[in-house]
Formats: structure tokens, sequence, C-alpha cells
């Protein structure tokens, strides 16, 4: 079996040492987790968790199953073959002078980025979406000089249910 | 009313019917200590090391069902314990730790014995707690105790600092708790038990093969009424024996790397496995890929990540074994299996139990044998890791639920001389005869000192043959006989017992083994017996590592005929 890329999302107690313990699963079967991102839910005391894994189905679903097990984890679903929505969010700092400025404004433009902070030799970017775009807008911006990035890890939501 | 943090502990204790705590004091569980006299009803047994109250809760709650509790103090006290608690882990017994933890505004700090007990423990419990609320200490213990004692058992750590046994709080006992996360699927979903049914009475060469799960179940009389009624034999894994009486005629033994002949080709040529709370662990399946190959598979546990998790399965049943095979059992057909049952006793007959008793060596073999005729069967057989292990699980026949107490999963020596000592205190009827090699028996020899203050009337048989045997063993077998940091030089047990005011014996001929388990069975307390068993004597039959239950060595001796 062929490693993929799996989604997880986990609705998890708000409690102290509950990252610690979803992350000390992975570790434990070597996974390297590609993102995590934690937040509120729509529940008081509870937090919704994405976390984007490589692996193989039966190891992941072995891991799904073992995160259940914990007893702060209320929930666990593998949402891979899902019909979802995903978002990341970066904040890029890009080098910027007089010359490249208004050129670096209008590739943001395109990408309905939006620029936060500007400094004499600076701009700062923000970008939602999902992986590609934010790695194609990246793409665009090396020309220039990139100073620092920093990503959240991706969030996802199951799409709502169409009635027909 | 107010109580202090350890007052709060005590009446939760006895609140969840705790009687005994096996524990050793510290400088932040003194508060604890101190308030331990306001309660008699609270038997605190002082061990040695931390690693043998860990053991001794483990072998009190596998003999009784009832959680175990052991108690330690802060860092160094708390980090002896790990190796008990991983050991609980691994088997499902629902242990609860209780540790000290230096005071609320010094955690984080490096202060004086303190470690992070519960960061340590996290992939070996169950669930842990540290208590930094008084308020919430009698509800914490309330949920470690449900959640030790329920779904599939285990080990539960409660991490509580110095200054909340000593803060006053108002002491209600919770009634209800809340654990959103906690999910016990018990009842069996029935489609898939009536499909397995099915699969049972369409089966021509059908075996159950049952784990602890039956024993932490308690589900003997309804495992025994699916083996007569379909007439299936049974195999057991190392920690089922007992969940199916051996003196049955359907019982096959063990199966596994040292199991019978017969019971792992049972499993190699059955048509239909019928696994009942276990878990496909390597040492019961040997080589993963060739087991069973001919077999479809019903798996019954209480654990959903058991399911596929080692071996596919075609009928996955989530819930407990007793609630599945009662519902099951409705919808089974009588058999009879005559095939497949006169079958294995052609198996039975090629491959009977080798005779160890035609020997004048004086060999473990008999030894064992010999404790059984003595107890008739009726004792608590605790045993250590190795050979002493698998020559206690062969050769004594146990025919009760919980006769039989060994660390399967973690495998650790020195477990049988605490963990007797805990399975004599919560069964002080019972005979509790601990089996011990000479390599283990130093790795917790301390707590003779505790056996002989609290007076724990067990015996124990020491396996003793110079060597860490199973080491020993393996490097003949695979190491073309080097024998490397497997002899050991050993002190005179029977004087070191004694120095601990238990009486011993030491037996170096065949003729004395059986007045000397005689000696300890009419002595009224403990009793040691040192047995120079036979030097590099193997465990026979043996499925060598790597290799398919189907390829087994048979040990060199001349065999018995089976006696119809």
């Amino acid at each position: 079996m062929t490693d993929a890329e799996h989604i997880l999302v986990a609705l998890v107690e708000d409690k102290p040492g509950v990252l610690t313990r979803v992350a000390g699963l992975f570790r434990r079967r070597a996974f390297n987790i590609h993102s995590l991102a934690v937040g509120g839910s729509e529940q008081a005391g509870l937090s919704r968790m994405t976390v984007v894994v490589n692996g193989n189905s039966a190891v992941v679903e072995q891991v799904r199953k073992q995160l259940e097990k914990l007893v702060n984890v209320v929930r666990v679903s593998d949402i891979t073959e899902e019909a979802r929505v995903s978002r990341e969010l970066a904040l890029i700092k890009v080098k910027a002078t007089a010359s490249t400025r208004s050129e670096i404004i209008q590739i943001v433009d395109i990408f309905r980025a939006s620029i936060i902070d500007v400094s004499p030799n600076s701009l700062t970017i923000e970008v939602t979406g999902d992986s590609d775009k934010i790695s194609s807008l990246l793409g665009l911006l090396s020309g220039f000089g990139i100073k620092e990035i920093t990503r959240t890890g991706r969030v996802c939501l199951t799409r709502g249910m169409i009635r027909s | 009313m107010k109580k202090t943090g350890a007052q709060v502990l005590c009446e939760s204790l006895i609140r969840e019917g705790v009687e005994v705590i096996f524990g050793i004091p510290g400088g932040v569980l003194l508060p604890l200590y101190d308030t331990l006299p306001q309660y008699p009803q609270l038997r605190h047994i002082l061990c040695r090391h931390e690693q043998g109250a860990a053991y001794a809760a483990d072998g009190y709650a596998r003999a009784s069902h009832k959680a175990g509790v052991c108690l330690a103090t802060s860092g160094p006290g708390a980090t002896n314990l790990v190796t008990g608690i991983a050991n609980a882990y691994m088997d499902s017994s629902p242990v609860i730790a209780i540790t000290g933890q230096v005071a609320r505004s010094v955690v984080g700090k490096d202060a004086f014995q303190e470690i992070d007990i519960t960061g340590i423990t996290l992939p070996i419990t169950k669930h842990n707690y540290l208590v930094t609320d008084t308020r919430e200490l009698a509800m914490t213990i309330r949920k470690a105790f449900y959640i030790a004692q329920t779904g599939r058992p285990g080990p539960v750590l409660i991490d509580i600092p110095r200054d909340v046994l000593q803060e006053e709080v108002e002491f209600v006992y919770p009634e209800k708790i809340t654990l959103p996360g906690y999910k016990i699927i018990s009842r069996g979903h029935t489609v898939q038990i009536k499909r397995a049914a099915k699969l049972i009475n369409e089966a021509e060469r059908p075996v159950i093969i049952a784990g602890r799960g039956v024993a932490i179940s308690q589900a003997y009389n309804e495992l025994r009424e699916l083996a007569e009624k379909a007439q299936i034999p049974v195999v057991s894994t190392l920690l089922g024996i007992g969940s199916f009486p051996e003196n049955h005629i359907l019982s096959l033994g063990m199966l596994g790397m040292h199991g019978t002949i017969y019971a792992n080709m049972a499993v190699q040529n059955a048509d239909l496995l019928i696994a009942a709370g276990m878990r496909f662990d390597d040492r019961a399946t040997a080589n993963v890929s060739e087991f069973a190959p001919l077999a479809r598979i019903i798996h019954i546990d209480i654990d959903p990540a058991e399911i596929g998790k080692n071996v596919p399965v075609d009928m996955p049943i989530v819930g407990d074994v007793g609630n599945v095979l009662k519902t099951m059992n409705k919808e089974i057909k009588q058999r009879d299996h005559l095939d497949w049952l006169s079958q294995l006793d052609r198996w039975r007959d090629e491959h009977p139990t080798p005779d160890n008793n035609q020997n004048d060596k004086v060999l473990p073999q008999y030894i064992i044998r010999q404790i059984y005729e003595a107890t008739q069967g009726e004792a608590i057989i605790v045993t250590g890791i190795g050979q002493n292990q698998m020559w206690a699980a062969q050769q004594f026949v146990y025919t009760k639920p919980n006769s039989f107490i060994s660390a399967g999963g973690l495998g650790p020596m020195g477990f049988e001389l605490p963990a007797a000592m805990g399975a004599k205190v919560s069964c002080p009827g019972e005979i509790v005869w601990s089996i011990a090699g000479d390599g283990g028996f130093q790795m917790t020899i301390q707590e003779l000192a505790t056996i002989a203050q609290e007076k724990i009337a067990i015996k124990i048989a020491i396996m003793d043959n110079g060597y860490l045997g199973m080491i020993r063993q393996w490097q003949e077998m695979f190491y073309q006989g080097r024998y490397v940091a497997a002899r050991l030089w050993n002190p005179d047990f029977v004087k070191v017992a004694e120095a601990y005011d238990i009486p011993g014996i030491r037996v170096e001929h065949k003729e004395e083994v059986i007045p000397a388990i005689q000696k300890a069975m009419d002595y009224t307390g403990p009793f040691l017996i040192d047995f120079a068993i036979e030097p590099e004597e193997n465990v026979y039959p043996m499925v060598k590592p790597g290799e398919s239950l189907s390829k087994f060595l048979e040990g060199p001796r001349p065999k018995i005929a089976r006696s119809c």
C-alpha cells in the first residue's frame, strides 16, 4: 500500500495535554505531521483539530482508531475522501523598493491577497487559500526576495449537504 | 464538611471499594501518610521498591477483578513505577497508580524530586491526571476508577501535588461523571453476531482462540456453552490460560511459540477461527503472514483498535466477549464435528507431551507437574518471564479462571514475586505459588522483606539453572551455542530467604522434589524452594522466531503414548 496524504479532523476536549496526547500517537507510528491546526469549535469546551499526514490507509486508519481511544478525544474522522473545503493562511514579508512595489501590488491583487504592512523596503502580504494557491504566489514573489514566511496549518471542513 | 485533600483521597478510595494500597512514602506524600491512620479500613502494605508495589497492585487486580492501587512519591518513586504501569497497560490490567507531586507553586521549576510523570506515562496509561484544583480531586478519582475498570481495562495514573493533599475543600463524592470522549461498545452489533453465527454453523473445522478478554469479561460459561454446543475445540493464548478448563475434552491448551503442537496444527488447518478477547500477539501467531492460512476469522474484542491491527479479519464484532457470546449462542446450532475432532485426536497422539517423569534429573517440567499434583490444581500460579513462565504455562493443568497470572505483553522479569504477593493479599484463601527463574528472582528480591513483614504466605519456587535460561536457549539454538552474559553466579537463595526470616530448602535430587513441595504446603507462612534444575533444559515445543506456526521443533525426549 502506498503512502498518500490524509486529512484527519478531530473534535477534542479543550484541556491541557490534549495536543501532546494526540501528537504522541503520530510520533509512535513515526508519522511526520505535515500540518496541524487547532482552535475552538462550535461547542464550548471542545476544540477542532485538523491534522495532515502522509501514510498508507491501513496505518492511518489504525492511528485514527487509537486517537478515538484517547479519553479526551470525542470524535475523529478521516475526511480525505470527502467533499471538503480547505484553507491555509500565510504571511509573507517580501523585499520591496520604489521600483518593484507596484508590480508586487499587482500580483497581490490577482491572488486576492492583501497587504497588511508596508515599510520603506518591504511589504507584508496576507494570503488565504489552498496550498497550491499559496505556493504559486510564493513562486511569483520569490524573484523579489522573500525575507520571512509564516504559514498556518490547513483547516478543513466537509462541505454542507446539498438537498435535491 | 471540609476535608483536606489527603482525607478526600482516602474517603474516595474507600467509596471505590479499595481495601489495600501497595506503597512507599516520600517527602511530598507525608500529609497523606499522616492521614492514613484515620482510615484503618485502608490497609497499607509497605513495599521495598515502587516497581514491586506496581506489580503487586497488578497481581491483586488480576486475581480479584478489582482495581489494584499502588502509591509512590514524586520523582524517583514515580519513575520506579513506570515498568509496572507499562506492564499493566500491555496486559489490560486495572491498576490505579497514585503519585505525589511537588507543590503547585514549584511545578515546572525542577524542584527536588520533581518529575513530569504524567508526561512520562502518557503512552503507557489508559489515561492520566495531574490534579491542579483540590475541588476536582474526588471527581478525578471517580473518573480514574471508572476508566481503569471499564471497557478494555488499563492503568490510570493520578498525580497529586503536596499542597493539594493539604488544602481543605468541601467533600462531596460525585454520583455522576461526564466523559464525552470515552466510549464503550459492549453490546456487539446484532447483525454481525448473526452473520458470525452463520459462519460458525457452516464451519467444518472451527477453532476458538480464547484470550485474556474472556477472563476480563468473566465469560467462562458463555465460552464453554459455545464450545460444547457446537463441539468446537478451544486453544488459549498465554493470558487466556484459565479461561477454559484445560482438563476439558475440547481443550487443546496454549497456542503459539511454545504452544502445544496440536493447538498450533488446529489453528493452521482450521477453516474458521473464533478469536475471543485476544489481540493476535506475535508470540501467539508466529509468522503472521502464514497464520491460519485456510481460516476465515471472527474477531470479538471490546477495543475497536484491535480489529484488523495485526491480522485481517472477515467478521469483526466490537463488544464485550460475554455479551457477544450470550447473544451468539442463541443462534448456534448443535454440531458434532466428528471428523475434525478425530483428526485433532490423531495429532494429539502423534505429538504427545514428552515423558518427563521417567528422567532421573531434576526437570522443571516435573517440578511444575508435582506442584499441580500437590495442589490438585487448586492454586494461583504466578510466573516470571522466560523458561520458568513457559514451563509453568505448559505443565500445570489450569481448570479455574484467574488461576494463571503472568506478564504476557511486556515480559518484565521479576514480576512473579510482587504479583504473587498482590494475588495472595486479594485472595487470602487461595494457595499462591510464585514460579521464578534465578535471574528474575534477583530483580524484585527485596519484596521478601514485604512478604516477611506482612506475613504474606506465598510459596516460592525458583527454577534455578544458573543461567538466564531463555537467553541461553536462544544462544544455543540461534547463536551456535555462544553463551554471552547468560551464566549467573547466584547467592545461596535459602540463606537469603533465611535472612529475611523466610524458611527455605534447596532441592538437588529428583526424590526431594515431592517432599519439598509438601513441606512448603504444610508450612503456614511464606516458604521458598530453590530447585537446582537441569541447567541446560530447553522449552519445547518451539516455533522459531519468524517461522510459521506449522513449523515446530519437538523436544528430543521420548514421548509417552496418550492414555485414553
